[in-house]
């Protein structure tokens, strides 16, 4: 199947089985490794995208939905961006695994809550698990980009 | 020097160096085992034993089938020893005949479609008679008639001071208990995973997922009958590991190897699918611990009595140090006189267990911690008063019969736990509430513990680690070590004190790739050894740097960065060598027998005293953490920041361990929940902040008198929850995770209980 | 190669599925549960997927004087955040909000949630408790079916081979309507329910129970009512019902068993308990 898409700006055409996982596409037919394999299931969130400007588990859904779809994977995050900036500040990536899919959470999160409230920040992480940070670094980070606090 | 900080995120970041793994992670460009391009690369499968041990009586490759395409490998092309190199050589690479557990591997295939290799499972069989009464449980292997190996007991361990049977005579409160902790699984976010292939050169490189490369290079090289020098191993970036990426990555690393031997040069990828990790993979061992304690009516401990017991699963693999460190945790950081812990490791027909954080340590405090409160129940005392009353002070004798130096800070960080958390007024405030009709009970539990960083023993000088600082013309400076860094940080507290020892700044330092072709071996990323053991070698590096500078490319003795590297070039242009060594030497008073668990066990103890709050709904018996306070007198922090997510993450952990994660077992003895769905770790909406306090001291013995941290955390939440739970429910728990169907159970057996 | 269909209609829909081969096609909406079978589960072999996402119809939500008709495309996402659900039917707001996490809700449609027909679907006890109608269009025309008469057995609904769920229809509550909604889940987010609850019971002014309906997941082989409790409330008076006959009615009225996540006794005691809260707190 034939499948045109915009990820991270730019037009894309994919030919591939119309069943394959977004996931796959991604990181097998467009060489954008950012989004992880964690669980094969919807449970982990490192494979979270955003399509159409919501996150998403890019291993639940298949090309044939994706004709016309805007995509934005962590490659087409600007790394200038508060969000990168202020992972980075707040040392909120360990191992590093969970954090693309977080930033992608954490980016559909401040566009429907630009100043989240720590409830917010909590309900709308919920669905990307980290297994290192305990989550503390990452709470931090998110709300100093939403308010745009910098340190240093 | 003495210094108190509260909470690390309140301090000045711009101190402190941004991690120099930050961006490349968090914009995704970090490469994962996963994400390594390759040309041409063959797919690889496992196919395993489906019985819980027996004997594989055939395993036929369908003939109707085209084999042609693929890679297959069995026992038999294993060139050198089939075995995987560990303590003992009792676990088979690929399994010939005899099996012990399900899920063992038998066979391997490669393909270059995965598709294809699906389709080719289904045309191996596989006959296999199984033993007729596999053993699963720990006393259950203790009694058996069922033997695995010699009374299923891998090793039997005796801590014996003093004389407990005299002892009991003095205690006027005595409390019997038996505690049991389930298996955990890691939950790395990046499954396991190797890539290996054979170089045109005759080099078989394996790069992959892991923390210990020297064990996999060792592996590698029993069983593929390569020389060291045919054989390179490389750590991509690891997504995760804690323990559980130490040992097996030997297992997958061989396979990989194996099918790569044969595949005349194409790379083969062994990746594991989620599924296949949570079943096959070492989690936790399992404990089963009797803990007897007695005190006099002042509270004054004079008896520790316990029984401790973990499953080790089917094979030897790392159990007899598991079970080391657990007994010599298992008393606690208490003054006793009399203690007696008999610790044993115990085969069962699981698949083997490993290592996890904490590695014995979690297992033997929650006992001894529940236990405790227990004691102080019966003693009608607040249980922080009754650690007060035993905690460990400079000058007492260990439980390991050493006498306590000046880095003892037991009674200071429970003191500050006790303040930061205001436990007295929460405790008031809660039996307020408790007595009141809300549809909520809460509770406020502690522990107080301590955690040995490095190997245990003398098993810091049996690694004889090796660390390289390799200076460059241009003034840069390399370190060279096979300590990885896997998400703890590694990589920037090991470049921070380099760079702080050199007088350089930090751009100027760098850790070098975890490449067994560079780098020497440091000794495994484990036991909390990195910063503290490893740190200390390179600040030692560093110093032979400086003064090698000095004596041979003019360096002067207070120098700038242009300096510096001025001094290097001289160095290079001279055709001298800018590479210098440092090799582990032992402290002076580390004296310790491992035979009978006396004398000096780490080099440093850190110091922790951990507060819950909790909050169990009366009707459903569900329970969230309100508040957690996590104390900890650790040193040095190198980075604070890095420190308090070490805290943060092991915290959360403990708290995963105490409540919602549990390994269920099918009747096979592999997990039966082997889906994310079905084992659950905390998410976001489950964890609010916790308040993490740093207590520096500086008297560790790594760089600028830091300890290790890694494990530390999680040895205290689960008792600490328990305690909690038990305050406000007033029953008693004796096993995690402590589920609402556990406590529904309890609340309505037992009396006394405040919700029936 | 598999085929992908990707009707634009309703009629194309219906059309389409007329034709397909059966056993070998798959519907497929949000995709979060028919993507995972494909994951985890021996993957069949589909010949064609039928993909209902790019129907417009399907995502629409209308609100009239009786009630609301929720299109069966309808995502979990913006079920919560509507405001019209969030102001006239809470607990579906309540439910969509606690299936899954964010990434699941983005994409899991209402209509999905009820033709997978797990046990612990996160909002089939609202539309119990709620008395939903189904629309259900087939080759002959549409029809209404009571939610209650959907789960046949385990995982096994009441749509016909050519048939769609279309619609879920839910009337407004009359005055003196008090609603309870609970999920008892592994953890807070991303959890399956080992006890769901949504309670709707209209009293009338002096605390006389007029009618209560119950909806419950995982307590049974598919979403259930409490049918005994019901009959056992209604034309009682609040300060009359009993503890004690609460519970045999609910021991009676579902079927709870032992797996993975939970235990047959501890959901029938939560059960149990839950029903006797709802009925005290009900607001």
């Amino acid at each position: 199947m034939s499948v045109k898409m915009q990820i991270n700006g730019q037009e894309v055409q994919v030919q591939a089985p119309p069943a394959s996982r977004l996931l796959d596409v991604l990181r097998v037919e467009l060489g954008l490794k950012g989004a992880k394999e964690g669980c094969g299931e919807g449970e982990c969130g490192a494979c979270a995208v955003l399509v159409n400007g919501q996150v998403v588990n890019s291993c639940l859904i298949p090309l044939g939905q994706m004709d016309g779809a805007e995509i934005v994977t962590i490659e087409g995050v600007p790394g200038d961006s508060a969000l990168i900036q202020a992972f980075h500040d707040c040392a909120a990536a360990q191992c590093g695994i969970c954090t693309p899919g977080m930033i992608l959470a954490a980016t559909a999160l401040l566009a429907e809550h630009p100043q989240p409230t720590m409830d917010e920040i909590r309900w709308g992480l919920s669905g990307n698990l980290c297994r290192c940070t305990g989550y503390g670094r990452i709470y931090e980070a998110v709300t100093q980009a939403s308010t745009g606090d910098t340190h240093g | 020097m003495t210094k108190l900080l509260e909470v690390a995120s309140e301090m000045e970041k711009r101190n402190f160096p941004k991690r120099v793994d930050g961006l490349s992670k968090i914009t995704g460009k970090a490469l994962y085992v996963d994400d390594i391009p390759l040309n041409g690369v063959l797919h690889a499968s496992t196919i395993r034993s489906s019985c819980a041990g027996g004997v594989v009586e055939e395993l036929t490759f369908d003939p109707t089938f085209d084999w042609t395409p693929f890679v297959v490998v069995t026992a038999k092309d294993i060139p050198g020893l089939n075995a995987i190199k560990m303590l003992e050589n009792d676990q088979p690479v690929l399994v010939d005949r005899v099996f012990r557990h399900a899920g063992e591997p038998l066979a391997l295939l490669a393909h270059s479609d995965p598709c294809m290799l699906e389709t080719a499972l289904r045309h191996v069989h596989v006959r296999e008679t199984p033993l007729a009464h596999p053993v699963f449980d720990i006393d259950e292997a203790l009694g058996a008639e069922r033997i695995i190996i010699p009374d299923n007991v891998y090793t039997d361990y005796l801590l014996n001071k003093g004389d407990v049977e005299q002892a009991q005579k003095n205690a006027q409160c005595i409390v019997e208990e038996r505690l049991l902790t389930p298996s955990q699984e890691q939950l790395y976010i990046e499954p396991q995973g190797m890539i290996a292939v054979l170089q045109e050169d005759g080099v078989l490189r394996i790069e992959g997922s892991m923390q210990c490369p020297y064990y996999v290079l060792d592996a590698l090289e029993q069983c593929t009958g390569l020389d060291k020098d045919k054989l390179r191993v490389v750590q991509s970036t690891t997504g995760g590991a804690f323990g559980g990426k130490e040992d097996y990555p030997s297992m997958i690393a061989c396979h990989a190897a194996l099918l790569a031997l044969k595949s005349g040069g194409l790379p083969v990828k062994l990746i594991y699918e989620r599924s296949e990790d949570l079943r096959v993979t070492p989690k936790r061992h399992p404990s089963r611990s009797l803990v007897r304690l007695g005190a006099n009516r002042e509270g004054e401990l004079q008896f520790i009595d316990m029984d401790f017991a973990i499953d080790g699963g089917a094979y030897r693999t790392l159990s007899p140090v598991v079970l080391s460190r657990g007994v010599i945790h298992a008393p606690g950081p208490y003054r006793c006189a009399n203690i007696r812990v008999r610790g044993r490791a115990v085969a069962t027909n699981h698949p083997p267990f490993g290592a996890f954080r904490g590695f014995g340590a979690p297992q033997s405090i929650f006992a001894l911690e529940v236990a405790l409160d227990r004691l102080a129940a019966k003693l009608n005392m607040d249980p922080a008063e009754l650690r007060r009353k035993n905690l460990l002070h400079h000058g007492d004798v260990s439980p390991t019969g050493d006498l306590v130096g000046e880095d003892c800070f037991a009674q200071e960080i429970l003191d500050e736990a006790l303040r930061v958390s205001h436990y007295y007024e929460r405790q008031d405030a809660f039996r307020v509430w408790n007595a009141a009709p809300h549809d909520t009970l809460r509770g406020i539990g502690l522990a107080t513990f301590a955690h040995g960083a490095g190997f245990t023993g003398n098993g810091e000088l049996y690694l004889a680690s090796r660390v390289f600082l390799q200076a460059h013309a241009d003034g840069q400076v390399e370190i060279l070590c096979s300590n990885t860094e896997m998400g703890q940080g590694a990589a920037t507290t090991l470049v921070q004190i380099a760079a702080d020892a050199l007088q350089l700044p930090l751009e100027q330092v760098q850790l070098a790739q975890t490449d067994t072709a560079r780098v020497p071996n440091s000794g495994p990323t484990v036991a909390s050894r990195t910063c503290m053991v490893v740190g200390d070698l390179i600040a030692k590096a560093a110093q032979r740097l400086l003064q090698k500078l000095r004596d041979e490319g003019g360096l002067t003795k207070t120098f700038t960065p242009a300096g510096f590297n001025a001094a290097c070039l001289r160095m290079q242009e001279s055709e001298k060598d800018l590479l210098v060594t440092a090799s582990y030497q032992p402290p002076m008073d580390m004296l310790w027998d491992e035979k009978s668990f006396t004398g000096r066990a780490y080099a440093s103890y850190a110091w922790a005293a951990y507060i819950a709050e909790v909050e169990v709904d009366k009707l459903t018996l569900e329970t969230r953490v309100l508040n957690f306070t996590a104390a900890q007198e650790i040193g040095h922090a190198v980075h604070p920041q890095i420190v308090q997510g070490q805290i943060e993450g092991g915290v959360v952990q403990g708290i995963g361990y105490a409540l919602y994660e549990n390994v269920l077992w099918n009747q096979f003895g592999v997990m039966a929940n082997d889906r994310l769905t079905n084992y659950i770790i905390p998410t976001t909406a489950d964890i609010g902040p916790l308040q993490i306090v740093l207590m520096e001291k500086g008297l560790g013995a790594g760089p600028k008198g830091a300890k290790g941290v890694g494990e530390l955390p999680m040895d205290g939440p689960a008792p600490a929850i328990v305690n909690a739970i038990q305050q406000a429910l007033k029953i008693d728990v004796a096993q995690i995770p402590a589920m609402p169907e556990l406590l529904l159970d309890l609340s309505r057996a037992q009396r006394g209980s405040q919700c029936q | 190669m598999a085929e992908w269909l990707r009707p634009r209609h309703m009629n194309e829909a219906l059309q389409l599925l007329a034709e397909l081969p059966a056993e070998q096609y798959q519907i497929i909406s949000g995709g979060t549960d028919v993507m995972v079978a494909q994951q985890l589960s021996a993957p069949r072999d589909i010949a064609v997927w039928l993909d209902l996402s790019a129907i417009p119809e399907l995502k629409t939500v209308e609100v009239t004087t009786e009630g609301i008709r929720i299109g069966a495309g309808v995502t979990l996402s913006v079920l919560r955040r509507h405001p019209e659900v969030q102001k006239h039917w809470p607990m579906l707001a309540a439910s969509a909000a606690v299936t899954g996490a964010a990434p699941i809700q983005n994409r899991a449609t209402l209509g999905g949630n009820l033709c997978n027909a797990s046990p612990a679907a996160d909002n089939a006890p609202v539309l119990l408790a709620y008395a939903a109608h189904l629309e259900i269009a087939g080759p002959n025309g549409t029809r209404l079916l009571p939610y209650e008469q959907f789960h046949l057995g385990y995982r096994q609904t009441a749509l016909a081979a050519h048939e769609l769920l279309q619609a879920i229809h839910i009337p407004y509550l009359p005055a003196g309507s008090r609603a309870y909604y609970r999920k008892v889940g592994t953890r807070a987010a991303q959890a399956i329910a080992k006890v769901g609850i949504a309670a709707w019971i209209h009293f009338d002014a002096g605390q006389g129970i007029i009618a209560a309906r119950f909806g419950l997941a995982s307590v049974a082989a598919t979403p259930c009512l409490l049918p005994r409790v019901s009959h056992y409330l209604e034309g009682n008076h609040l300060k009359d019902v009993r503890e004690s006959t609460i519970r045999e009615k609910v021991s009676s009225d579902i079927r709870p068993v032992d797996d993975i996540r939970s235990t047959a006794e501890y959901r029938l005691e939560v059960t149990s308990r839950l029903v006797w809260e709802a009925i005290h707190d009900a607001h």
